[in-house]
């Protein structure tokens, strides 16, 4: 694991509060996973992933940001793996890299309709950008 | 001042890896009374033995402290070697440098100052020792099997063909237990009832054997060889020697409102029943919630159509009181209540059940008459899928179920599975799985036939939704292996439910002080080496009652328990352990806080002349029944006054322990 | 009984009928729902990162501005923030010191006010029987779903708020005010609105996903407590509709207050 590597691991390991050990690779997270379909990579290689240096992969993938944020995954894991809150973490860690933001504030003004909850604009604002 | 020897072990590595073994016999030779010292590699073994022993004659030893592992491993062996080599054996002291000291420590100087300090200790000690005698106490040729499942019936009938008499008590109407609702058994997929009853009657045909069924033991007293327990026999009110299991009276019954717990309550049963057409005794039983004559006073309907007139309606609960020499735990278990994880829809959907309520649907004694139907609307599943591991091998931080691996799931889900697509080849059959543990003779090839052979789908992955839709159950769930989330519109759901041990366990636990681990699974004496003894001594482990395990292991570790039962019922006397505890007549003050304590029953009070230094008259004192006392200690440490002491373990030798460490 | 009540932003505007009736519906009640006099953004999301102390700031102003003992709260979103930040509080030291150290309030925020949501008030300080006894217009006869999605009822172990895989503390509201409750397995599933607006396909996946399942279990309609959950079921709906109200809107109209 080179360097850059392992301090994003250790970073989302410790702010995330995730122990990828724990995992017995069930695939219960998965197989609960809502939006599992429209995500590249699924909850249980993220811990996976994680564990065995993919990091950056998973940060270069849309599917942080098509994380539902619902916590099924961690609701019901039966490990107390929680990759629900791996995945958020991950989008976190992008977000604080240097020309990290997913979208910038006009754009998510433009993605809005007249009918979004300004919860949801706010919510957009926290999740995309810094 | 007494002569002592010290014999320092290295158990090879496992000490003098950590502690500088030369250094501690060394440090030792300059301890006040200690005339020689020495270390060797191996002081168990007969040439370290025969080191002590030589050591004791030629240097005239009083006494010897040998440090080196658990006294739980070689106390006796050393006592031993030194009661052969002429000394009395409680001259022997143990300072516990391996497990307290050299495994727990890795610093190899902080490793031989602590083995020094506790050496020392024993050394103090010791030199307060004095000789202690073993008495003997009687042995009462008797067992009592609490449980009468296949373990408890294995248990029996191994002691009482070697000539012992063995009481079950079981607390359902009949014996059987959890294999008496099982249809096959892996992996022979012979009928369970076909094995099990022969085994059912033979117990109740054995002379030695006395069934005590629908009760459950109150009070256990006394100690190994000598237990003396009281049993509550329910009001069945049904008179045992007349009922001839006609079942009359259950097919007249008004009231047929009972839940079946034979069949896992997935039918109603009449008030008064039998639970099932084998069992033993054979003899009707009142659901008294249920009857209505004794909740109302009106009917009694049974009464009329008995012709045996077995029928009591005044039948009370009866305590007897039996002596034992032995206790076989054999407590067995039940599946897991799944409702904590109501994703799966247990508690909604009469078509997600778990395991042995499927066991119940292919019987042919079941609710189904053996065909299987599902329970919402009785129509044939076409589109079965299994989930294992329900409640099994969770974290201890959710509150999803059980740390452990149930074991016996992934056989008996192979079973169901292959029995399903052998009778109803229409019918498909998927198994979610996490992986499939087949580690028993036969086990693994049994479960690649359910695949091979029949075809069953094994999914490896797990079950994140069940959804009712319609008549139908959505299941959503992962497959790992191709990547890709499953639905399959399923018919029915079963789930391999985690087994835990039956509820009355953490009570019988108690009464007997046989210690439990954190699941309420018993403990053994040791894991690798005692696995069929509690530590409490004359109590012994049988079946699941000590940790999940299938039928053929269950009935090894039933006859293993029974082998240990039948070694101490052989014995006329067992010697007893001289560390008990004594009362200073003329320190006690009649205060009773002892009695109290006393785990034993051993303290009682009696009016005696106490002779002392200006003092002749009569008090109300403790008396310790030696006998009876364990040595536990709990009434030293009680005892306000500081009379009462423990032999072996008397409060100087233990402040002169703590001397030796703190001073 | 007087509570310190946050409606939070959007129940200022897009959601304003979720504060109306639940005005309205606590004023029949006996219920004074004293709105903090000041308020900020509740931080919108759960921040995903333990060391994120900034965008947990605003639930903590709030805390801190409670005057009652209990802060009651509408929308399952502000609910989720400002109950989980204030768990945070109690069981993450350095949380605290950070966050005080930024703040640095006159007095400090001793945690104890206790974040409750309006359906909790419902269920254990007046109690459905009694609510149930205050019904002037009963909803004989229609069959109501409850849809709770996810922000109430998850994590479990800090939202406390009902059996997150077998919830009925809506379907008893429901049962209260004299309708049918309907329940049904996606009732507890998220709705997809995060995502909304990145992939509007996924909002609609989770949005048929939860109708079909109310619709296949037979509810004529359905209630929410979250101003998310009422956008996306009804502009994402594709095959299945089914009219959407929030949960005030039904206690008003039972308790005889929607027009006022």
């Amino acid at each position: 694991m080179d360097q850059n590597t392992r301090f994003l691991t250790e970073t989302v390991l410790r702010i995330s509060g995730v122990d990828p050990r724990k995992c017995m690779k069930c695939g219960k997270c998965s197989g609960t996973c809502p939006n599992y379909d429209a995500m590249e990579y699924h909850p249980h290689q993220f811990v996976s992933m994680v564990e065995n240096g993919l990091i950056e992969q998973l940060m270069n993938s849309n599917a942080v940001y098509l994380c539902l944020g619902c916590m099924a995954c961690v609701e019901r894991c039966p490990r107390h793996v929680a990759p629900g809150k791996l995945v958020g973490a991950l989008a976190q860690l992008k977000l604080r890299k240097q020309d990290g933001n997913h979208k910038g504030g006009n754009d998510i003004a433009a993605m809005a309709d007249e009918k979004v909850p300004q919860q949801l604009l706010m919510a957009a604002m926290r999740k995309y950008r810094k | 001042m007494p002569k002592i020897g010290v014999f320092v072990c290295w158990c090879g590595s496992n000490i003098a890896g950590t502690v500088d073994v030369e250094a501690v016999s060394e440090a030792m030779k300059t301890v006040p009374g200690v005339v020689f010292s020495t270390n060797y590699q191996y002081m168990c073994s007969a040439a370290g033995q025969k080191m002590i022993a030589d050591a004791i004659h030629e240097y005239h030893l009083d006494g010897i402290v040998v440090a080196s592992c658990s006294p739980r491993m070689h106390e006796n062996t050393f006592r031993k070697t030194a009661q052969a080599a002429g000394l009395n054996p409680y001259m022997v002291e143990i300072a516990n440098i391996r497990e307290q000291c050299s495994w727990i420590h890795k610093d190899k100087e902080e490793g031989t100052r602590k083995a020094i300090v506790l050496a020392k200790a024993a050394v103090a000690k010791l030199l307060h020792n004095q000789p202690l005698q073993a008495g003997t106490s009687a042995v009462t040729k008797r067992c009592l099997v609490i449980g009468g499942g296949i373990a408890g019936i294995q248990t029996a009938l191994d002691v009482a063909n070697a000539g012992y008499e063995v009481d079950i008590v079981e607390q359902r109407p009949t014996i059987g237990g959890r294999m008496a609702q099982l249809d096959k058994t892996f992996p022979t997929l012979d009928c369970s009832a076909c094995i099990l009853t022969p085994k059912m009657v033979e117990a109740a045909q054995n002379e030695k054997i006395r069934i005590i069924s629908y009760a459950k033991v109150e009070k256990v007293e006394g100690f190994v060889g000598n237990f003396r327990a009281t049993i509550r026999k329910k009001a069945r009110f049904i008179d045992e020697n007349k009922c001839t299991g006609c079942s009359l009276c259950m097919q007249k019954c008004p009231s047929k409102k009972g839940r079946d717990e034979f069949n896992m309550e997935m039918n109603n049963r009449p008030a008064i029943y039998i639970p099932f057409a084998q069992a033993i005794p054979n003899v009707a039983v009142i659901d008294p919630e249920q009857c209505i004559k004794l909740k109302s006073g009106k009917c009694g309907l049974c009464e009329k159509v008995c012709s045996a007139g077995a029928i009591n309606y005044q039948q009370k609960d009866e305590l007897l009181e039996r002596e034992y020499g032995a206790i076989v735990v054999a407590t067995g278990f039940r599946p897991m209540d799944p409702s904590p994880l109501n994703e799966l829809g247990y508690a909604e959907n009469k078509d997600v059940i778990t395991s042995l309520e499927l066991e119940r649907l292919m019987n042919a004694a079941g609710p189904t008459k053996g065909t299987l139907l599902r329970p919402s609307d009785l129509k044939h599943p076409r589109e079965i899928v299994f989930i294992q591991c329900v409640g099994s091998r969770c974290d201890e931080n959710t509150n999803r179920g059980k740390p452990y691996c149930s074991k016996i799931c992934c056989m008996y889900t192979a079973k169901h599975a292959m029995l399903i697509r052998d009778k109803y080849p229409d019918t498909n059959v998927h198994v979610f799985y996490i992986d499939v543990r087949t580690p028993g003779k036969n086990f693994d090839e049994f479960y690649r036939r359910a695949v091979e052979q029949y075809g069953v789908d094994y999914i490896k992955g797990m079950v994140g939704k069940v959804a009712r839709e319609g008549d139908k159950l959505m299941v959503r769930g992962s497959d790992l292996i191709n990547n890709r989330q499953v639905e399959i519109a399923a018919d029915l759901v079963v789930l391999a439910t985690a087994i835990e041990p039956d509820p009355s366990a953490r009570s019988i636990g108690t009464m007997l002080t046989a210690s439990m681990d954190t699941n309420d699974f018993f403990t053994e004496a040791h894991a690798k080496l005692r696995p069929v003894e509690s530590p409490t001594a004359g109590i012994f482990l049988s079946g699941v009652a000590q940790g999940p395990k299938d039928v053929p292991e269950t009935v090894a570790q039933a006859s293993a328990a029974a082998s240990k039962v039948i070694g101490l019922l052989a014995k006329d006397h067992l010697v007893t352990n001289p560390c008990v505890a004594l009362s200073d007549e003329l320190l006690c003050n009649g205060c009773s806080q002892c009695e109290k304590v006393c785990p034993y029953g051993a303290i009682t009070y009696e009016n005696r002349e106490v002779r002392g230094p200006g003092v002749r008259e009569v008090r109300r004192v403790a008396r310790v029944n030696p006998a009876v006392c364990q040595g536990c200690g709990a009434c030293t440490v009680t005892c306000p006054s500081g009379a009462m002491d423990l032999k072996g373990f008397t409060n100087q030798q233990i402040m002169a322990e703590v001397d030796a460490i703190c001073l | 009984m007087i509570y310190s009540y946050y409606p939070g932003c959007t129940l200022k505007d897009r959601a304003r009928q979720l504060d109306l009736y639940a005005r309205a519906s606590a004023a029949a009640l006996g219920l004074e729902l004293k709105e903090l006099t000041q308020w900020q953004c509740c931080g919108a999301v759960y921040p995903a990162a333990s060391d994120d102390i900034a965008s947990r700031l605003s639930a903590v102003r709030a805390l801190m501005n409670t005057e009652e003992k209990k802060l009651v709260t509408m929308c399952s979103a502000c609910h989720h923030v400002l109950k989980r930040t204030n768990f945070d509080w109690k069981q993450d030291a350095t949380f605290r010191t950070r966050a005080t150290n930024y703040l640095q309030p006159e007095v400090p925020y001793d945690g104890s006010v206790e974040v409750v949501h309006f359906l909790e008030l419902l269920r254990d300080e007046i109690g459905f029987d009694e609510l149930k006894k205050k019904v002037v217009n009963p909803l004989t006869g229609r069959k109501i779903g409850a849809f709770y999605g996810c922000l109430l009822l998850r994590p479990s172990k800090v939202l406390s708020f009902d059996d997150p895989e077998n919830p009925t503390i809506m379907e008893n509201f429901i049962r209260a005010l004299g309708a049918e409750p309907v329940s049904y397995p996606y009732r507890n599933e998220c709705c997809g609105a995060y995502v909304a607006m990145e992939d509007q396909k996924s909002a609609q996946t989770q949005v048929e996903r939860a109708l079909n399942s109310a619709v296949a279990a037979g509810c004529e309609e359905l209630i929410t407590a979250c101003p998310l959950c009422m956008y996306n079921l009804v502009e994402n709906a594709t095959v299945h509709r089914l009219p959407v109200k929030y949960f005030t809107e039904l206690l008003a109209e039972a308790l005889g207050v929607k027009e006022a």
